[in-house]
Order: structure tokens, then C-alpha cells, then sequence
């Protein structure tokens, strides 16, 4: 109790000496915890955006599938049958066509996928409603940035090409029955989303499907032949990203620590040096070395928990304000699943394991000059002498 | 209708019908007899008409019937060193500035082949016309000054890759003035306009082909077949993936 008297005294008689460090360690506690706020924040917002635009409960592959290698569009569909229609039916499964084709907007070449989703399906939310329309006319929905590319607007025609399953071209005008506004770009960028059974009658390809989107309610154990996709599969390459980001901001977080801490450990060698006849009197009143190794390593350790205060001050109101408003970056065109507004997400965990971290740290860079404290003569102390 | 009239009706699309398709047979017949040959070697301009400026290609081709090719692009130094072999239905690029071989497949078969009006899979259409379409002689016009029949090929496969060609051929010489490809819906997807046909070889060959992809803008794009000789005694190895890094 003594030596937390004694550090609060010695802080706050220091003065501005104090409240540098103070301030330096407090960036460090809110830069930390809002960057992993905002990483925590973009995992959950992507996560929830992948599921409800693209993965739903996951999804089945044609055998010859892999959405990250086009080569394999060509071959990869197959008949819809066994359990599967039963599926659908109960609104389980929604059964995707996935085609490669050219676009031509504006007399400009442009390759595009197409895909071919049922207009009555609700498992995900694109507005597949607005691909109904007469029979004569191939509506069609794409994403803003898709529209930015093709340079379209609602109500649009566009003329495509594409390749019948015989290999024959093929080659109609799209109309653009409407724009969706969607953070996940797998469903935005290069695609055109039309009606499945005008793509199935396009291509020849009646009754096929490349794969389904099914339902969190799907059990995946009879598969009909067809690959089950988990969801957690599907959202590997967010989690990844989202480690990497993790990983190169703690680098950074790292160094802005290391700065603050650095700053700490000086004032320690500073003050073990300034306050040798302290340390020699301390001792002269019958304190071990070591208890006063203690009030010298509480005192530097207390920079953290003042640090943590001062933080809280101006970093909470901060928060809560991020929280609410977002940050917005824009419409990101990089292929990522990144929202145009990021709300940070502050779990208990991150602010607890942050102000752990630090406390530890400024703990360690206190008792690591306090040491030499242990190795002095208290008689060369009490006279000042340098050791 | 009187019954003379009837008969006369009769008579001509009993007689003349079959006469037209004999001859549609027979006008392709002798395009083919002009156009292929056991091999080619030959050397070529490419002249891509961009937005803002043209670029030329040179390249020298080696090919074996419709099914193997080998082409070396002679410039741009850009392009130098560029190499394309083709056999049967699998296309390989050589690029010297990567040392590697890619095959071109899938998706990438329908990028534009350096920018110009051909896709590699335009490329990769290696039987004859005659195996994929029959033809009718739809009638006689005009064309470049020169008397053409016109021909309405239509596919008699599932895979063809164009459902429609109309092909314009010289009257006098047998060799195709224009050729228009249409897709299954009947929309006018490519034009090629052949051109400069001379006697090569005791053959008619047009030595100039504009090719104009019709869904795009733009003026086109200009092959010119500087030097080509036929039945050339090629050895077999230039038709392997090892003549690529060579």
C-alpha cells in the first residue's frame, strides 16, 4: 500500500515529466484498441455480409467446380435430380447456373460470368424478385460496381455473347432490371445475375445446376453426388485476410508501444539516478532493497494505469461515437468483402487483453532499471555518490 | 392458279432447287480446293486498329492441314520471340520474357488475340466448312466489283461454332470476298472481308483478311499475307511444345 502512496505521490510531483509518458502510453491503449476494433469490426460485418449475399448455410459444388479457377466453369454442371429437387422445393437449396460470356457495352469487349439464380428465392438477399418480368426480354441484375464498369444504368440494354453447351454462340441483349448495392464483391463484380430457367434454355442446359446455396437448416450428410461446401469453407479467404491485416497491424501497434514503453524506461533511469540519497534514506529506514526495487517498479508501472485513465477519457467517447457513425473508406473496387462503412467492434476481450498487455509491459521496462537499486550501497546512496 | 401455272411451279422447285444446292456443294468444293492445302508456311502483318494508334504484328506460321499450327511473332520487339502452337484442339503460348509456357484454355480462349479482333478460340475453328455446314446458293450479287455467289452455310453439327455463316465467293475465281458469322439468334456477331487475291501456286489466294468483330467498336482488324508457299516439307518437331522454347 505504501509503495502505491508513495508512486502516486512521486507521479504527480513530477508533473509534466508524468504526463508525457502518460499521454504517449494512452495512444498506445487507444490506437491498439481501436485498429483491432476495426479489424474485429470489418470480420463480423463481412461475415455477416458473405452469408447473407453469398454463402447462406453454405453451399453444394458439381463435382468439376472450384470457383476460384474459371477453367472449370465450362464442364461443371449437372442434372438436377435425386434429393436435390426435394430440396428446392422446401426452399432448402436454391440451385445456381454459373456460364461464362462476353458482354459488349458500349461497343467495348468484356468478359463476364453469368449466372442463372431462381427470381422466387429468399435465402440470400439479391433482389432476384426484379428478374421476373415477360418472357420475351432477359432481365438481368447487377451490382454497382459491375454497373460502373459496363457503365450502366437501370433500364439499360446490353448485348451479350455466350456459348451454348454445344459450343455455339449465342448472342441477346440483357435489360437491367436493377442495380444492388452489395459489400461482397464475388457477387458484384464481372457477374450478371439472370433468371435460371432463361439461362438453362440459353445455354441447352435444361434442368442443371453448377451448384446450390442451401440453408443453415440443410443437412449435409446426403449429398446426391454433389461436393458440401461449409460455410466456414467459404469464408476462409475473409479469415485470412482478416489475419493478415491482424498481423500487420500489430507490427505497427507494436511499434507505437515500444515508443511509449521506451519513454518509461528512460524516466525509471532518470529517477533511479536523480534519487539515489531517496533510495539510500528508504533503505536507512530499514526497507530491503528489494521493497524499494517494488516502489520504483509500481511507480513506473503506474505510467500504464494513469495511461489507461487518461485513454478512457477521451478514447471511450471516441468509440462510442466510431461505433455508431462508422468509418466510411468509400466503395472498395479491390475485391475485397470491405464494407464502405467500417463500425469498430470493441469486445470486452480486446479492451481486458490490451490494458493486460501494456500494464505487463510498462511493468517489466519499470523493474528492469530498478534493478541496479539491488546492487547499490546504501551508505554511497545516502551521500549521492554515483555508482 | 391455273394448272399451268402450277405445273411451271412445280417444275422449277423440283429442278431448280437440287441445281442450287449441286452447286453450293460445288462452289465450296472448289474454295476448299483454293484455301487448303497438306501445309503452309507463310509470313504476316497484323495491323490492330486501337483508339488512339494502330499496331503491326509480324509473324511467320507454319501449319499442317487445319490442325497444327506454329506461329513465331517476328515484331513488335515486344512481341518478338512470342510463340503459338496449336494441335488439334489445345493451344500453347510461349513468352520469352517469362520463359514459361501457358496453355490457353477455358475463359482465356476468348481474350483477344494481342489486343486485335481475333479470339484465340476464333483460332482454334479447324474443319472444314464443308464438314460443319451445308450450304444453298441463295443467289448472285456484287461484290468489290466482282461477281459473287452467295452462300447461306448453315451447321448440320451441334457444335458449330457459328449457327449461320453467309459467304460471298468470286464467281470467276472461287475464293471468299466476304463472310459474315451469325449467332443462333441471328444477330451479325463477325465480318471478314477478303481482299488482294492473287495466283499463288497455280491457286487463287486472297492475300488481305479485315476482320471486324461486329459487336465491338472499331475499324477492325487487318491481316496481310506478306509471303506464303505451299506444300513446304516441314519437319516434325516444329509441331511440339519443346520448338516453343527454342
Amino acid at each position: 500500500m505504501i509503495s502505491l502512496k508513495l508512486a502516486y505521490r512521486n507521479l504527480t510531483g513530477a508533473g509534466l515529466r508524468t504526463w508525457l509518458n502518460v499521454t504517449v502510453l494512452s495512444f498506445a491503449y487507444v490506437v491498439i484498441i481501436f485498429h483491432q476494433g476495426l479489424i474485429d469490426g470489418w470480420h463480423r460485418q463481412g461475415l455477416r455480409d458473405l452469408t447473407e449475399w453469398e454463402v447462406a448455410g453454405g453451399q453444394l459444388w458439381h463435382p468439376s467446380y472450384d470457383r476460384y479457377d474459371p477453367m472449370t466453369f465450362q464442364d461443371a454442371h449437372g442434372v438436377i435430380n435425386g434429393r436435390i429437387p426435394g430440396y428446392v422445393k422446401s426452399k432448402l437449396a436454391v440451385p445456381v447456373l454459373v456460364v461464362q460470356g462476353t458482354a459488349y457495352p458500349q461497343g467495348r469487349l468484356q468478359s463476364i460470368i453469368l449466372k442463372g439464380i431462381d427470381r422466387s428465392q429468399s435465402l440470400v438477399k439479391l433482389p432476384s424478385s426484379a428478374l421476373a418480368g415477360d418472357s420475351g426480354k432477359i432481365n438481368a441484375v447487377i451490382g454497382t460496381r459491375m454497373a460502373k464498369s459496363l457503365k450502366a444504368e437501370k433500364g439499360d440494354y446490353i448485348l451479350i455473347r455466350w456459348r451454348d453447351k454445344n459450343g455455339a454462340f449465342d448472342a441477346a441483349e440483357i435489360y437491367i432490371a436493377e442495380i444492388f448495392k452489395c459489400d461482397v464483391p464475388s457477387v458484384d463484380i464481372g457477374q450478371i445475375w439472370v433468371p435460371l430457367d432463361k439461362l438453362q434454355e440459353m445455354t441447352g442446359l435444361h434442368n442443371e445446376a453448377t451448384m446450390f446455396i442451401v440453408s443453415d437448416q440443410y443437412k449435409a450428410s446426403d449429398t446426391d453426388g454433389w461436393k458440401f461446401k461449409e460455410k466456414a469453407y467459404l469464408t476462409k479467404e475473409l479469415d485470412e485476410l482478416i489475419q493478415a491485416k491482424r498481423g500487420g497491424g500489430m507490427i505497427l501497434q507494436g511499434i507505437l508501444l515500444i515508443i511509449a514503453l521506451l519513454a518509461i524506461f528512460d524516466t525509471q533511469v532518470l529517477s533511479i539516478f536523480r534519487r539515489q540519497r531517496e533510495i539510500g534514506t528508504y533503505i536507512a529506514f530499514g526497507m530491503t532493497r528489494y521493497q524499494v526495487v517494488g516502489i520504483f517498479t509500481v511507480e513506473g508501472a503506474a505510467h500504464s494505469i494513469f495511461a489507461a485513465v487518461l485513454g478512457a477519457l477521451y478514447g471511450i467517447p471516441l468509440f462510442i461515437y466510431l461505433y455508431y457513425h462508422g468509418i466510411t473508406f468509400g466503395l472498395g473496387d479491390m475485391g475485397l468483402t470491405l464494407a464502405e462503412t467500417l463500425y469498430p467492434y470493441y469486445s470486452l476481450q480486446l479492451i481486458v487483453i490490451t490494458v493486460a498487455v501494456v500494464v505487463i509491459a510498462a511493468t517489466i521496462v519499470s523493474f528492469l532499471p530498478a534493478r541496479k537499486i539491488a546492487k547499490m550501497k546504501p551508505t554511497d546512496a545516502l551521500k549521492g555518490k554515483l555508482q | 392458279m391455273n394448272m399451268n401455272k402450277l405445273l411451271l411451279l412445280l417444275f422449277t422447285v423440283v429442278n431448280v432447287y437440287p441445281a442450287f444446292c449441286q452447286d453450293a456443294a460445288t462452289i465450296m468444293d472448289r474454295v476448299d480446293r483454293n484455301l487448303s492445302s497438306d501445309n503452309r508456311v507463310f509470313e504476316s502483318s497484323m495491323v490492330i486498329h486501337g483508339k488512339r494508334n494502330d499496331r503491326t504484328v509480324t509473324s511467320k506460321t507454319y501449319a499442317a492441314g487445319y490442325k497444327k499450327s506454329f506461329t513465331e511473332y517476328l515484331t513488335p520487339p515486344r512481341e518478338q520471340g512470342t510463340k503459338m502452337l496449336k494441335l488439334d484442339d489445345q493451344l500453347w503460348i510461349y513468352s520469352p520474357s517469362t520463359d514459361r509456357t501457358i496453355q490457353i484454355a477455358g475463359h482465356m480462349l476468348r481474350q483477344s488475340v494481342m489486343g486485335s479482333d481475333l479470339s484465340y478460340e476464333d483460332m482454334m475453328e479447324d474443319r472444314k466448312l464443308t464438314e460443319v455446314y451445308d450450304a444453298n446458293l441463295s443467289g448472285e450479287e456484287t461484290i468489290a466489283e466482282r461477281k459473287a455467289f452467295v452462300l447461306v452455310l448453315t451447321a448440320k453439327v451441334t457444335d458449330a461454332a457459328y449457327h449461320k455463316r453467309k459467304m460471298w465467293v468470286d464467281a470467276e475465281r472461287y475464293v471468299p470476298l466476304q463472310e459474315e458469322l451469325y449467332a443462333k439468334s441471328g444477330q451479325l456477331l463477325k465480318r471478314t472481308v477478303l481482299s488482294e487475291v492473287k495466283q499463288i501456286s497455280g491457286r487463287w489466294y486472297p492475300t488481305k483478311i479485315v476482320f471486324k468483330d461486329m459487336l465491338k467498336d472499331g475499324e477492325g482488324t487487318e491481316f496481310i499475307i506478306t509471303n506464303i508457299k505451299f506444300n513446304q516439307k516441314i519437319p516434325d518437331y516444329i509441331f511440339t511444345k519443346a520448338a516453343l522454347k527454342k
